[in-house]
């Protein structure tokens, strides 16, 4: 007992020490602090504070290339206010990483959540802490209430929307259309007729990464949305209504119209299952005649494209959004990236000010492999047209747009591999004619997994 | 001797306080914490059990475990057994074993993904199913068109074994049109022409079968518009009471001629036009997947075995095996009455310890197993993984599961702990 007393003793001696001199480096560096403020291109839109002499710690699930784009943004923060920002990717399971990070007494300053159930959770119990005034106002001016409320638990606003994933995208080999002499489908009975056409040129029209299972989630919940409304995915989505309803019933059968016809599937539902997701999409621009004409994922399917084939984003791959099913809106799906401060700290609530700015959604979209929901963020930003149309889209939907709805679901439903909904729905693909029977299989696994029967 | 047992215990403490602090203590709060409920502060009783029985998963995993656990030790056993004895005779035999012996050398997870490539369903990337796609085409090679169909509307329907019919007769003047779809372009010989409609004339029944697709799109369905290509080397039956009355191939352009006696039959366009190609087999699908990872755990594990056994066959007394060789035994007499009975010890040495290496096996389940089939491959050590942590994050249940594997490996353990005191007192 002793020797630990001792070593807390030790650690506030140099934590103390630490902080003198941090504050002695924060003196003398104050004289030019003045104008490190401001940006090269002194296009800054808000005013952040003095923080030199402060480490920040930033937690999110990024690698490679996303953590070299994440870092250059905070870079542009240091630059403004003097902090120092260190990265810290959690791997793959956030809320386990974070959760013992903040148990054991360090959590990071800001994290950013792929997930607003973990916000929720996290939320309640008081691990996170409410935005201030200054990111109130940032997101007030740059943010639909849509968006906002993705931050929000039971009133109050914790996080700020980063980054976004747009679900609803197709994306197409232009020449596999070409050949075929088929244009974009708006509807779902376009797409099935336009599916049909390519069949017959001798192309497997549809891709489908059946081996994982989540894409098959983003399947369902694009048809579900656009098909059923917004409202019955809420409810949905919370398990207020049970996946025995007749909603979903519909839904599935509208999918087994696409998931029964072997035609219509490259390999059939059959080779569909074998498929993984970065194969989907390798296999949809790969050859001639390709492997598949369309694939569907969000708009991370770019990079897939860009690093397993040569098929170029804009001539040889294109995309168009999710059709509109049953006389419905075409869906607008969604992932967000959510920064929410762990510290009620002046740095953690600057850098939240900050990130809900555009100046700093503007440095990783010039970058590429990100779209802001930022709606004052100028559309010119973008490399490229095809991310462009993704994030115009994105925007266009207002607050139309939903959540994921996998992602929002306990994860033990909607996101673990061979159980849940991943499961359930990859049973559905490998016999489609048992509409009833996937019911009763989400049904019985959703009320396990939400405890609410 | 008081001081004798202080000093004793001095000695042992270290020993102690490892394994109660590594194994002790673990277990014991293992079975504690299984006494709870998920969130670990409500007291359950056995419920948790109760719940690890009524699952249907975990009772997959408690058979699977079984299968496992009779099937994979005793072929590894048999193999090693095997390899041991015949490499004792060749002359090239250490080398042999480096080759047999070389999987230990890789880990688990890496075994696994070398054999999630092997038995990838696409013959074009898993090994497995090439070879035997491979031996498959040799005896029935592909079709010329595999996956075309007719196209919906035209006048063939599909009839028995992948075959089309017409389902009007074929009349000696008019010409039969046989369109078919779903064949890409680039896929046709570069000899194809383009289509042609048959002359007509003659006591002959003729036809063309064609592409009814043209490139680019804007054909007419069942019209030769220009751009279709004719499909050649097709083969054209005609068919009356079920009897083949006559047959012919269709030319570069895609006409056909058959001779008057086809007049008044239906033409059939027999499957072995649009045969596809084998795909071989559903490795790990799930009847195979088990099956399929324990071949995954042989090929690691029978150098093991071979390398035990031949330890224990360097031990084996050259005089007896002379002795019976003298005595006009044969080989496999030998093998059976003499080194089979002196290698026993070795072999239970080498099953015992496989069984509890198999009871707790997991990582090659966990990599090889996609998610459509992982509940079909599920053993116990996996379903206490996922449950505990992957997803279903109730460690109440998962103790429960710890536990009971606890239990199963407790009998063989406590066999093999006999085994080696006998086998001190000796």
């Amino acid at each position: 007992m002793r020797t630990s007393r001792t070593a807390h003793a030790a650690l506030a001696m140099t934590a103390v020490a630490a902080l003198i001199l941090g504050a002695a480096g924060c003196g003398s560096g104050s004289g030019k602090s003045d104008n490190g403020g401001q940006s090269p291109g002194g296009q800054s839109s808000v005013k952040l504070p003095d923080l030199h002499g402060q480490h920040l710690e930033l937690a999110a699930v990024w690698t490679g290339p996303e953590q070299q784009n994440m870092e250059k943004v905070l870079a542009e923060f240091e630059k403004r206010t003097g902090a120092k920002v260190t990265f810290t990717p959690t791997g793959d399971s956030e809320s386990t990483f974070l959760g013992t990070k903040i148990e054991g007494g360090q959590p990071p300053d800001v994290a950013l959540l792929a997930q607003p159930g973990v916000l929720d959770q996290f939320a309640q119990k008081g691990w996170i802490k409410p935005v201030g005034a200054g990111v109130q106002a940032q997101l007030t001016a740059n943010y639909s209430q849509g968006w906002q409320k993705l931050g929000a638990y039971n009133g109050k606003q914790y996080g700020v929307p980063f980054k976004a994933a747009n679900k609803s995208l197709i994306w197409y080999n232009t020449a596999a259309f070409q050949a075929a002499g088929v244009s974009v489908p708006k509807t779902w009975a376009d797409f099935l007729k336009t599916a049909q056409t390519i069949s017959d040129s001798g192309v497997p029209p549809v891709s489908v990464g059946g081996a994982d299972g989540w894409p098959l989630t983003d399947w369902f919940e694009n048809v579900y949305l656009s098909q059923e409304g917004p409202q019955k995915y809420d409810q949905l989505a919370q398990h207020r209504i049970k996946w025995t309803d007749p909603s979903v019933k519909d839904a599935l059968t509208t999918l087994a119209q696409l998931f029964g016809k072997d035609q219509l599937l490259a390999g059939g539902h059959k080779g569909a299952l074998q498929t993984d997701f970065p194969k989907s999409v390798a296999q949809t621009f790969t050859g001639n005649p390709p492997g598949a004409a369309m694939v569907y994922e969000g708009d991370f399917v770019a990079g897939f494209i860009t690093s397993d084939t040569k098929a170029k984003i804009g001539t040889d791959a294109k995309v168009f959004p999710y059709p509109a099913v049953g006389g419905g809106k075409p869906p607008v799906t969604v992932g967000a990236d959510i920064a929410v401060a762990l510290k009620d700290t002046k740095g953690a609530q600057a850098l939240l000010t900050f990130l809900a700015t555009p100046d700093a959604a503007r440095i990783w979209a010039q970058q590429g492999g990100f779209l802001s929901p930022d709606k004052s963020l100028d559309l010119s930003v973008y490399p490229d047209d095809v991310t462009r149309g993704i994030a115009k889209a994105l925007i266009d939907a207002g607050d139309d747009f939903r959540f994921d709805m996998s992602d929002q679901a306990p994860a033990a439903f909607g996101g673990t591999k061979g159980e849940g909904e991943w499961k359930d729905l990859q049973d559905f693909l490998a016999n489609p004619g048992d509409v009833a029977g996937a019911q009763k299989a989400l049904e019985a696994d959703a009320a396990k997994a939400y405890g609410n029967g | 001797m008081r001081t004798r047992f202080w000093v004793a215990a001095l000695f042992l403490l270290p020993a102690l306080v490892l394994l109660g602090a590594l194994v002790v203590y673990p277990i014991g709060y293992s079975i504690v914490r299984s006494l709870y409920d998920a969130r670990g502060s409500g007291f359950v009783g056995v419920r948790n059990y109760g719940t690890v029985f009524s699952d249907p998963g975990t009772l997959t995993a408690i058979k699977n475990n079984a299968v496992w656990v009779v099937v994979a030790p005793s072929i590894t056993t048999a193999l090693g057994l095997i390899f041991a004895v015949l490499t004792e005779r060749v002359r090239w035999g250490t080398a042999f074993k480096l080759v047999v012996f070389m999987p230990m050398a890789i880990s688990m997870l890496a075994a696994g993904i070398i054999f999630r490539l092997v038995y990838e369903q696409d013959p074009n990337r898993g090994v497995a199913n090439a070879a035997i796609a491979g031996v498959h085409d040799v005896f029935s090679p592909s079709s010329v068109y595999p996956g075309a169909r007719p196209r919906p509307g035209a006048d063939l329907s599909p009839s028995a074994g992948g075959s089309y019919t017409t389902r009007s007769t074929a009349r000696a003047g008019t010409p039969a049109l046989l369109p078919l779809v779903g064949i890409p372009e680039t896929n046709l010989p570069s000899t194809a022409q383009q289509a042609a409609a048959p002359r007509g004339g003659g006591s002959g029944v003729t036809g063309t079968v064609w592409l009814d697709f043209r490139p680019g799109g804007g054909g007419r369905p069942g019209v030769i518009d220009p751009g279709e290509k004719g499909l050649k080397g097709v083969t054209v039956q005609a068919v009356r009471g079920g009897r083949v009355v006559a047959s012919a191939r269709t030319a570069a352009d895609g006409t056909f001629t058959l001779p008057a006696t086809a007049a008044g039959a239906r033409l059939r366009l027999p499957a072995s036009n649009f045969a596809a190609g084998y795909g071989g087999v559903d490795w790990l699908g799930p009847t195979l997947v088990t099956p399929s990872i324990i071949g995954a755990y042989v090929w690691m594990w029978a150098g093991f075995a071979m390398v035990l056994i031949a330890a224990g066959l360097a031990g084996v007394p050259r005089e007896l095996l002379e002795a019976a060789r003298v005595d006009g035994a044969g080989e496999w007499q030998i093998f059976r009455r003499i080194t089979v009975p002196l290698l026993a010890p070795v072999l239970v040495v080498v099953l015992v310890t496989l069984m509890i290496n198999v009871l707790k096996i997991f990582d090659l389940v966990y990599i090889i197993a996609p998610g459509a089939t992982q509940n079909n491959a599920m053993v116990l050590a996996l379903k206490l993984y996922l449950t505990s942590f992957g997803g279903g994050d109730d460690q109440g249940v998962g103790s429960a599961i710890s536990v009971l594997l606890l239990l199963l490996v407790l009998p063989v353990m406590v066999f093999n702990i006999r085994r080696i005191r006998r086998e001190r007192r000796r």
